[in-house]
C-alpha cells in the first residue's frame, strides 16, 4: 500500500500507419529544397522570400541544446523529408473527392470528415503529413465572415492578410526551430475573425503524421479583429515508428481591441516505447500578441505525448488592460522529457496574467516547468499570479520548476507559488477504505489535481483529456 | 569570458610578489593551492552575464576597477575607538581585519571556553591547528567554482579559523569583523573564514563587513566555509554594510553532517554591487538548515543573492525566507535553487522570496527553482514582487496617520518578520536603525 509504482503503459492506440501513396521530395535541406516546396505549392514571390530569409537566419543559429532540461542525440536535418503529401490534389470541391483511405484514417482517429457524420458544432481542418486534406463547415463559417481554411489556400486567397500578419508575432529569426519552420513549413490552418463577430462554432485542426521519414512543419495563424471571439482546438497523433521524428510548428495569434482568442491543445504524439525508442520531438513555438486594448488570449494545453516536448506558449500583453492566461497539464511517463511553460510579457497598463501549471512525472521521465513573467517599466498596475504544482509518481522520475520573474515597475504585483509532492497516502487510504480500487483512486486524485486546467477546456476536449490521462497511467499503479 | 590581459596581469603581479614573500613563511601546500587557483582564475576570468548564474549581475566594473590586492599597511591610522563602533558588544571574542589584514590590537580571544580556537590564519598556519586548515582547505579545486572563488583561493593568506572540538559550547557569540579603510589605490581584499564545528558542539558566529570611512571604494571577495558536525549547531549572522561605493562578492558554503543544524541570517545594507552565493549541503540524515535574509537597497545599489540548498540525504529539512526592500533606482536579484537528490526521501524544503518595491525605478529579478528527483517529498517555494497594500494604507490613514508615516510603518512591518528572528540585540538595533534611516530619508524628500 505504501508504494505507488508504475508498471506498464497501455498501448498507444493511434500507432497505425495508413497505406497511401505519397508525393515526396528527396530528403535533405537546402535553398533548392525551399524553392521546390514553394514551387510545389505554387506560392507567390513574397512567400519564397520569407522562406529564404528564414533559412538564411537558421543557418546562422544554434540549436538550443544547452539551456533546456532535455537531452537527445543531434538531429540530422539533412535526413528529413521536408515535403510529403498524399497523392491527389488537395484542392477539393467537396468531401466526396477526398481519398476514402484518408477519410477512413481520420474516422479511425475519431475525426469524421464526411458531411453526414461531421461533429456537430466543430469545424475541422485535417492536416495529413505536410498538407491540409479537408476543412469542414467552410461554407457555414463564410456566411458569418469567418475565414477558416488551410494555410496554402489562404496564401492564394488572402495574400494581403498573410503579408500583413505572418511573422509579426514570431519573427523568422526568433529561435532555431521557428526559423526552420518559417523556411520549410508546408501547411497549417488560417483563421480570420472579422470585426464584431463571435465565431459560431469551435474551430479545430487535427494533425496526423503518417510518413516515417518526414517531419511535420505546420504553421497556424489566427487573427481576431476588434471585438471578436474565437475558440480553437488542436489535436495530434502519429504512428509508432522506431525513429524519432521532428515536429516543429509555429503558431501565431493576434488579438485586436476587445478581441478574445482561446487556444486549446491536446497533444498526444507518439511518445516512443518504454525504453524511449522512437517518438516525436515536439519543438514548438506558440505566441500570441494582445495588440488591442482589453484583448485576451488564453492558452490551455494537455501535453501527454511526444518523446520530448519543448514549448512555451506565450502572451505579449501590449494593449492596455489585456489579459494572458496559461493553463497546462503536462504528463510524462517512461522515458519522456518535457520542458514546457509560458512567457507573459507585460507591456501595457493594467495588464493581467494568470498561470496554472500542473506537472505529473512517472516512470523515469523528466518534467520541467520553465516560465518567464516580465513586467516592463511602463506596465503600470500589471498583475500576475502563477501556480505550479508537480506530482511525482515513483522515485525514478524528476520534477523541476524554473520560474523567471523580472519586474521593473513598482505598481506591479507578481506572485509565484510552487509545490512538489507525491500522491498523499491519506487521500489514497480514504478512497480505498470507501471501496474504490487503487487504480481508480489514483486516477481520481490525479484528475482532481488537474481540475483547474481541465475546466478551462471546451467540453468535448475535457472529457477526452481526462480519458487520455487515465489511459496513460492505466495499470501503472499498484 | 576571459578578461583583457592587462587586468589579469595586475592580479598576477601582486600574486607573484606574494608567493615569493611567503615562500618560506607558509607551508608548501598553501603555495601550491594558491598557484593552482591562480591558474584557474587566469583560465576562466571573471564571470560575464552570458553565464546563466550571472545573467542579472554585471561584474564588468570589478574587472575594470583597477583594484590592487593589499600586501600590508593601509588603515593604520585607525584607532580602537574607530573600530569600536563596529563591534558587537555581545561578542566576548573577536578577530578584526582591516583591508584584509589581521589586527591583533583590536582583537580579543582570551575569553574562549576550553578547547575552542579562534585564530587568524598566520597564527593557525604556524601552530598546532595547521592540520585542521590543511584537511579542510587543501582540497582539489572544484571545477564548478567561478572566477571569484578562484581568485579568493589564489590570494589565500589572511583569514579566520574557528575550531570547536567535540562537545565544545561557545555560549557567547564570536565576531569576525572585516573593515575596509581608504588606501592609496582602491583595495582588493580576500577574506577567508573556516568554521569547523565538531560533533555536539555549538557556536554563534557574527561575520561583519563595514567601511571604516565614508565612501571608500573597495572590492571585497570573501569565502566562508562552515562544517557542521553530527548534532552540532551553528548560528551564523552575516551583516554587510560596506560603503555604497564598495563591491562585495561573497560565498558562504556549509556542509551538514547527521542531525547537524545550521542557521544563517544575512543582512545586506551596503555596497554598490553585492553578490552573495550560498551553498548548503545537507549531507547526512536529519540535518536541518535555515537560510534567511534581508536586503535593503537604495539608489545606485545592486544586491544579488544566489543560493543552492542541496538535499543529498533523506529526512533533512530546509527553510528559507528572503525579503527585499528596494528604494530609488536600485536592483535586486534572487536566485534560490533547491535540489533534491534521488535518495533524499522525506525531504521537507520550503523557500520564500518576497520583494517590496518602494520606487518606480527599482527592479527585481527573482528565480526560485526546484529540481526534484525523489518522490516522497514536501517542497514548496513562493516568490512575490509588489508594493504596499492600498487597503492597509487606507486603514492607517483613516486612523489619522499621515500617509508617509503609514507607508513607513507598513514597510517596517514588512521587514519585521526577519528582524524579529535575530537573537543578537546589537544587530537588531543596527538593522532597525538602517530601516528607519532609509524611511526617514524618504520622509524628508
Amino acid at each position: 500500500m505504501s508504494s505507488i509504482e508504475l508498471l506498464t503503459n497501455k498501448e498507444y492506440k493511434y500507432g497505425f500507419v495508413t497505406d497511401i501513396e505519397s508525393d515526396m521530395i528527396p530528403r535533405g535541406l537546402s535553398e533548392d529544397t525551399i524553392r521546390l516546396i514553394s514551387e510545389k505549392k505554387n506560392e507567390p514571390e513574397f512567400m519564397l522570400e520569407f522562406r529564404l530569409k528564414a533559412y538564411r537566419n537558421w543557418l546562422k543559429m544554434e540549436e538550443p541544446q544547452h539551456w533546456p532540461n532535455i537531452s537527445y542525440p543531434k538531429v540530422d536535418y539533412q535526413d528529413i523529408i521536408y515535403y510529403s503529401a498524399p497523392k491527389q490534389k488537395p484542392t477539393l470541391a467537396s468531401m466526396d473527392e477526398v481519398d476514402p483511405e484518408l477519410i477512413k484514417t481520420f474516422e479511425k482517429l475519431g475525426i469524421p470528415l464526411t458531411e453526414q457524420k461531421q461533429l456537430a458544432n466543430v469545424a475541422v481542418d485535417a492536416v495529413f503529413d505536410s498538407v491540409s486534406v479537408a476543412t469542414t463547415y467552410k461554407e457555414k463559417l463564410k456566411k458569418h465572415g469567418v475565414i477558416f481554411c488551410s494555410f496554402s489556400e489562404a496564401v492564394h486567397e488572402y495574400p494581403e492578410l498573410i503579408k500583413k500578419y505572418l511573422g509579426t508575432v514570431v519573427p523568422t529569426n526568433d529561435n532555431y526551430f521557428a526559423a526552420l519552420n518559417s523556411a520549410v513549413f508546408t501547411d497549417g490552418s488560417f483563421v480570420f475573425i472579422p470585426k464584431g463577430v463571435r465565431c459560431p462554432m469551435e474551430l479545430s485542426t487535427y494533425f496526423r503524421i503518417n510518413n516515417s521519414e518526414s517531419g511535420q512543419f505546420e504553421r497556424t495563424l489566427i487573427i481576431a479583429e476588434e471585438n471578436s471571439h474565437v475558440s480553437y482546438l488542436e489535436g495530434c497523433t502519429a504512428p509508432k515508428f522506431d525513429k524519432n521524428q521532428l515536429h516543429a510548428a509555429v503558431v501565431e495569434l493576434v488579438a485586436l481591441d476587445d478581441a478574445e482568442i482561446k487556444y486549446s491543445t491536446v497533444q498526444n504524439w507518439y511518445a516512443g516505447d518504454e525504453e524511449g525508442k522512437g517518438g516525436i520531438y515536439n519543438f514548438v513555438t506558440k505566441r500570441g500578441a494582445c495588440r488591442g486594448r482589453n484583448s485576451k488570449i488564453s492558452w490551455t494545453q494537455v501535453e501527454t505525448g511526444s518523446a520530448i516536448t519543448w514549448k512555451y506558449p506565450s502572451c505579449i500583453l501590449q494593449g492596455d488592460n489585456s489579459i494572458g492566461e496559461f493553463y497546462s497539464v503536462a504528463l510524462t511517463n517512461h522515458a519522456q522529457q518535457a520542458d514546457t511553460g509560458t512567457k507573459m510579457i507585460h507591456i501595457g497598463k493594467n495588464t493581467r496574467s494568470n498561470i496554472v501549471s500542473k506537472g505529473i512525472s512517472a516512470g523515469k521521465s523528466n518534467n520541467s516547468y520553465r516560465g518567464l513573467v516580465k513586467v516592463l517599466a511602463g506596465a503600470e498596475g500589471a498583475r500576475n499570479y502563477t501556480q505550479c504544482d508537480s506530482l511525482l509518481i515513483g522515485d525514478k522520475c524528476g520534477a523541476n520548476t524554473f520560474p523567471y520573474i523580472e519586474v521593473s515597475n513598482n505598481t506591479a504585483k507578481v506572485e509565484h507559488e510552487a509545490t512538489t509532492s507525491r500522491i498523499s497516502e491519506e487521500q489514497l487510504f480514504y478512497l480505498r477504505q470507501r471501496g474504490i480500487s487503487q487504480e481508480d483512486a489514483v486516477s481520481l486524485i490525479i484528475n482532481g489535481f488537474c481540475k483547474d486546467v481541465f475546466r478551462e477546456l471546451p467540453m468535448e476536449f475535457a472529457v477526452e483529456a481526462q480519458r487520455l490521462l487515465g489511459m496513460k497511467l492505466e495499470g501503472s499503479v499498484g | 569570458m576571459v578578461q583583457a590581459t592587462t587586468e589579469k596581469s595586475s592580479y598576477r603581479t601582486a600574486f607573484d610578489a606574494m608567493q615569493s614573500a611567503d615562500e618560506h613563511a607558509l607551508p608548501a601546500w598553501v603555495l601550491r593551492l594558491r598557484e593552482t587557483a591562480m591558474e584557474r582564475f587566469e583560465h576562466i576570468g571573471f564571470p560575464t552575464t552570458d553565464v546563466e548564474d550571472w545573467k542579472y549581475t554585471n561584474t564588468g566594473a570589478i574587472a575594470k576597477g583597477a583594484f590592487a590586492p593589499v600586501a600590508a599597511g593601509a588603515g593604520e591610522e585607525l584607532s580602537a575607538g574607530d573600530v569600536g563602533a563596529f563591534l558587537a558588544p555581545e561578542a566576548s571574542s573577536r578577530l578584526v581585519f582591516v583591508n584584509g589584514i589581521y589586527r591583533a590590537e583590536f582583537s580579543a580571544t582570551e575569553n574562549l571556553p576550553a578547547g575552542v580556537v579562534v585564530a587568524d590564519f598566520a597564527e593557525a598556519f604556524a601552530g598546532e591547528h595547521e592540520s585542521v586548515l590543511r584537511s579542510y582547505l587543501a582540497r582539489p579545486s572544484d571545477p564548478e567554482t567561478d572566477g571569484f572563488n578562484a581568485l579568493n583561493a589564489a590570494f589565500l593568506r589572511e583569514g579566520a579559523l574557528v575550531y570547536l572540538p567535540k562537545g565544545a559550547q561557545a555560549t557567547r557569540p564570536i565576531q569576525l569583523l572585516f573593515l575596509s579603510a581608504p588606501a592609496a589605490q582602491a583595495a582588493a581584499v580576500f577574506p577567508r573564514v573556516l568554521v569547523v564545528a565538531e560533533r555536539e558542539s555549538a557556536a554563534t558566529i557574527i561575520e561583519s563587513y563595514a567601511s571604516a570611512a565614508g565612501e571608500s571604494r573597495s572590492f571585497t571577495n570573501a569565502v566562508v566555509e562552515v562544517f557542521v558536525g553530527e548534532n552540532a549547531r551553528v548560528m551564523h549572522y552575516k551583516v554587510q554594510r560596506e560603503s555604497e561605493a564598495a563591491f562585495h562578492i561573497a560565498t558562504t558554503n556549509a556542509k551538514l553532517e547527521r542531525s547537524g543544524v545550521y542557521d544563517l541570517t544575512t543582512i545586506t545594507l551596503g555596497a554598490q554591487l553585492s553578490r552573495h552565493g550560498i551553498g548548503v549541503r545537507l549531507a547526512h540524515e536529519g540535518a536541518e538548515c535555515w537560510v534567511d535574509g534581508l536586503y535593503l537597497v537604495g539608489t545606485g545599489q545592486h544586491a544579488d543573492t544566489h543560493s543552492l540548498i542541496d538535499h543529498s540525504s533523506p529526512r533533512c529539512a530546509s527553510h528559507q525566507l528572503y525579503k527585499g526592500i528596494l528604494d530609488g533606482k536600485s536592483r535586486a536579484v534572487f536566485n534560490g535553487k533547491v535540489f533534491v537528490h534521488r535518495d533524499a526521501q522525506q525531504t521537507d524544503a520550503q523557500q520564500s522570496n518576497k520583494n517590496l518595491l518602494l520606487s518606480n525605478e527599482a527592479r527585481v529579478d527573482t528565480k526560485p527553482q526546484l529540481e526534484i528527483y525523489a518522490d516522497d517529498v514536501k517542497c514548496a517555494h513562493g516568490a512575490t514582487v509588489g508594493q504596499l497594500e492600498e487597503e492597509e494604507l487606507f486603514y492607517l490613514v483613516s486612523r489619522g496617520l499621515h500617509t508617509d508615516l503609514a507607508r513607513n510603518l507598513l514597510t517596517y512591518g514588512f521587514a519585521e518578520e526577519l528582524v524579529e528572528k535575530i537573537r543578537i540585540e546589537s544587530i537588531k538595533q543596527q538593522l532597525d536603525e538602517a530601516i528607519l534611516n532609509r524611511l526617514h530619508a524618504r520622509l524628508e524628500v
